[in-house]
């Protein structure tokens, strides 16, 4: 006998022993119709709105269930702390929620986990679930499998400053090439300002300009991923992203480590001129020096006239596996998402509603919204819907690949093949 | 160790042999064995088993699909091994911590070494201002020292670019100088103990050997080298294998100060890319595999350490 094999004899002894490395049970959900629901949500910068709101559907929804209680937990944000909460809630289902929301580029990793109830057929019995658009549908959507309600969606456009923009005589841009022109001409007028705040850790601000040059991160057939980060179309979009990172218009030493979070701290301080920044940042916005002095228009593509494809950012609500009251927690989630709630949580947090009709009512309500609606119609898009994601978006992937090419540390071709290669890796694992 | 040493070292100075008759040796074999069972009880379960769970974990396939997933553990050899070694990447990051946890050891040592020989020549007065800075610097946690040190050296608003004019220098931009400057944290937050330790150790080495050695012609330098540093050699190695492996291990100071590894992944230490290949990304095997390698590596360093000692002075 080798050693391989004693080792193997050994480990399996050790495992049948009890010694293993603890595994939970992936409990199969029981179904209580009364008792205490659990739910946790994310937490917000200020989510007093929020919980207000969710005062207001939990006292409708007890109302209707005799002897239900609602129990809420707010969840940290970032996206550390995010997932550890969350791979404490798998690992341990007796501590685990009903129902959860999340950001819906975790629920591939989610679902991998063994962690999330399969709702189509829930969603697919749900009255308002034809008013929802099939691309924000696709994004909860995994192996064919719903297992996300979805609650809100984002969208990132152009925020420019209007002041500077007159001052100078320029025009909002609506196309790659005035865009750049415009952030040329912003810093240099004012030279303590990023003609546009860009972040070479800011993938979600990079990915519209791969996608506009008609790349994407990677392609799909039968199920299998590749990596398509080298292609040709995926290359030009890097290089129109890093363009952006030039002395004249935001130097590699102040934007390559930038985050998108830190471009909309940019932004809202007045250090620059435009950002590529989501509809719900206006707060934060609004919150800063730049407040009544910006507008917002789609970010163009390089093509005139064109908007360039954005992310299909958003909150999903999914039960997990281990739930003890799967029908409640379905029920509690489609009165969250209903026409009704999804309008008070766009008044409440700014989120924009996944029902087309409630959409409607919240952009004739809101000219602001306009431009976000705007991408939204041309079309979105979203990063690869597979577990293999989350392990890509852990290893930094797509940033160190921003990064080395912004900051001249390797070129275009360097960069993105060696992406494709850590991508393949984990799509092949 | 500090109050023991000296006497014995003393002896090894004056080249006296120690007369004292060697102690009678009372109870049978066993005994230094049921001796250790208390320490035993305690060391065993805190290290062994979480060690044992290590070793384990990074010989198996597991990952958050195995936690809570259902999927079945799976025994896969010395894969995860394979894996690590084949990747450059690893490479580059094992020697790029292996340079830097060296160069903060020598900074922290030759920092800590000079602020207690300073201490043993001010007043009473300066030397507990001197203690107190130092223990604060000790005693703040590594995540409030970074923040603290990267607010003085923002890119935009900091203390530091200000007060030099510099404009928006960016500090952490440069791979050398983000590593200077998360070297210096981390030799701020650990030359306290080799400061304090070394200067407990200078306060016991015993007055008329100094004396003597001034009395045979000796300056204060040579004193200090063929005297001082001798006596002191068992403290210098504790704090040497310390500062080795507080050093090999950091990982607060690089994540926080440059954002997670630093502009593409250029300042990227072992340990904060073992969090971000493998905890992470929920792949714990890989993990546990990078742990393994890490406690090799740490082990090696300090038995060729401790040996290098020992054959230059047949003991400790």
């Amino acid at each position: 006998m080798n050693i391989a094999r004693w080792a193997a004899i050994a480990v399996t002894a050790a495992l049948t022993a009890g010694c293993a490395p603890s595994t939970a049970d992936p409990t199969t959900s029981a179904d209580a119709k009364t008792g205490t629901l659990t739910v946790w949500l994310y937490d917000e910068a200020d989510r007093s709105p929020k919980e207000k709101v969710l005062a207001d559907a939990v006292h409708e929804f007890t109302g209707q269930h005799k002897d239900v209680k609602v129990e809420i937990s707010y969840i940290p944000t970032d996206p550390g702390p995010r997932a550890e909460k969350m791979k404490g809630a798998f690992n341990d289902p007796a501590s685990a929620p009903d129902l959860a929301e999340f950001g819906n580029t975790d629920l591939a990793g989610y679902v991998a986990a063994g962690a999330m109830a399969d709702l189509t057929s829930a969603i697919g019995s749900w009255d308002a679930a034809k008013d929802l658009p099939q691309d924000v549908k696709d994004a909860a959507t995994v192996n064919g499998k719903m297992y996300g309600l979805p609650w809100w969606v984002g969208v990132r456009a152009l925020y420019y400053r209007t002041d500077v923009f007159t001052e100078l005589g320029i025009t909002p841009p609506t196309s790659y090439a005035q865009l750049v022109d415009a952030a040329r001409k912003v810093r240099k007028a004012k030279p303590k300002m990023l003609g546009i705040a860009v972040g070479g850790k800011y993938v979600f601000g990079a990915l519209p300009f791969i996608w506009d040059a008609g790349g994407d991160l990677a392609t799909e057939s039968g199920g299998k991923y590749k990596a398509a980060i080298a292609s040709d179309a995926s290359k030009a979009g890097v290089k129109n992203y890093a363009a952006l990172f030039a002395g004249d218009i935001c130097p590699p030493e102040q934007c390559a480590d930038l985050t998108g979070g830190k471009t909309v701290d940019a932004f809202a301080a007045g250090l620059a001129g435009m950002a590529i920044l989501p509809n719900s940042s206006r707060g934060k916005v609004d919150a800063g020096a730049t407040k009544g002095k910006y507008g917002v228009v789609p970010l163009p593509g390089a093509k005139p006239g064109s908007i360039a494809p954005a992310f299909a950012g958003g909150n999903d609500l999914g039960v997990l596996k281990s739930a003890k009251h799967r029908t409640l927690a379905i029920a509690f989630a489609e009165l969250l998402a209903s026409k009704k709630y999804q309008l008070a949580m766009y008044d409440a947090m700014g989120n924009l509603p996944t029902l087309s009709g409630a959409r409607g009512a919240v952009v004739t309500k809101d000219k602001f919204l306009a431009p976000f609606v705007n991408t939204m119609s041309a079309g979105t898009r979203f990063v690869p819907n597979t577990p293999a994601w989350t392990t890509i978006d852990a290893q930094t992937v797509v940033p160190t690949m921003l990064q080395k090419v912004v900051a001249h540390k390797a070129t275009v071709d360097a960069a993105t093949a060696e992406a494709e290669t850590a991508m393949n890796a984990a799509f092949g694992g | 160790m500090v109050s023991t040493a000296p006497p014995a070292a003393v002896d090894a100075v004056r080249g006296r042999r120690s007369t004292a008759p060697p102690r009678r040796r009372r109870g049978g074999r066993w005994t230094p064995l049921w001796l250790l069972l208390p320490a035993a009880a305690v060391m065993l379960p805190l290290f062994a088993y979480p060690l044992y769970q290590l070793g384990l974990l990074s010989v198996l396939d597991f990952g958050q699909e195995q936690v809570s997933g259902g999927v079945p553990t799976r025994y896969v050899g010395l894969d995860n091994y394979r894996t690590l070694l084949a990747s450059p990447k690893f490479w580059d990051v094992l020697v790029q911590t292996v340079v830097f946890a060296a160069g903060c050891v020598g900074a922290t040592l030759l920092v800590g070494g000079l602020l207690a020989v300073l201490m043993t020549r001010v007043w009473a007065a300066v030397r507990v201002v001197l203690s107190f800075s130092a223990l604060a610097a000790w005693a703040a946690p590594a995540m409030t020292g970074s923040t603290v040190w990267m607010f003085l050296f923002d890119t935009n608003l900091g203390l530091v670019n200000h007060a030099l004019g510099l404009g928006p220098h960016n500090w952490t931009y440069g791979k050398l100088s983000a590593f200077a400057l998360v070297g210096a944290v981390v030799v701020w937050h650990s030359f306290p103990f080799v400061m304090i330790t070394l200067y407990a150790g200078m306060q016991s080495v015993p007055g008329e050997v100094l004396e003597a050695a001034t009395l045979d012609g000796a300056s204060a330098l040579t004193a200090f080298r063929r005297v001082t540093l001798p006596l002191l050699r068992p403290l210098v190695t504790i704090v040497v294998i310390q500062s080795v492996i507080w050093d090999f291990k950091v990982f607060t100071q690089v994540y926080v100060m440059t954002g997670g590894g630093g502009i593409a992944g250029q300042n990227l230490v072992l340990n904060v890319y073992a969090y971000e290949q493998a905890f992470a990304a929920s792949d714990y095997s890989l993990g546990a595999a990078i742990g393994v390698v890490m406690s090799l590596v740490l082990l090696v360093l300090t038995v060729v350490y401790v040996r290098a000692l020992h054959r230059r002075d047949g003991r400790l």
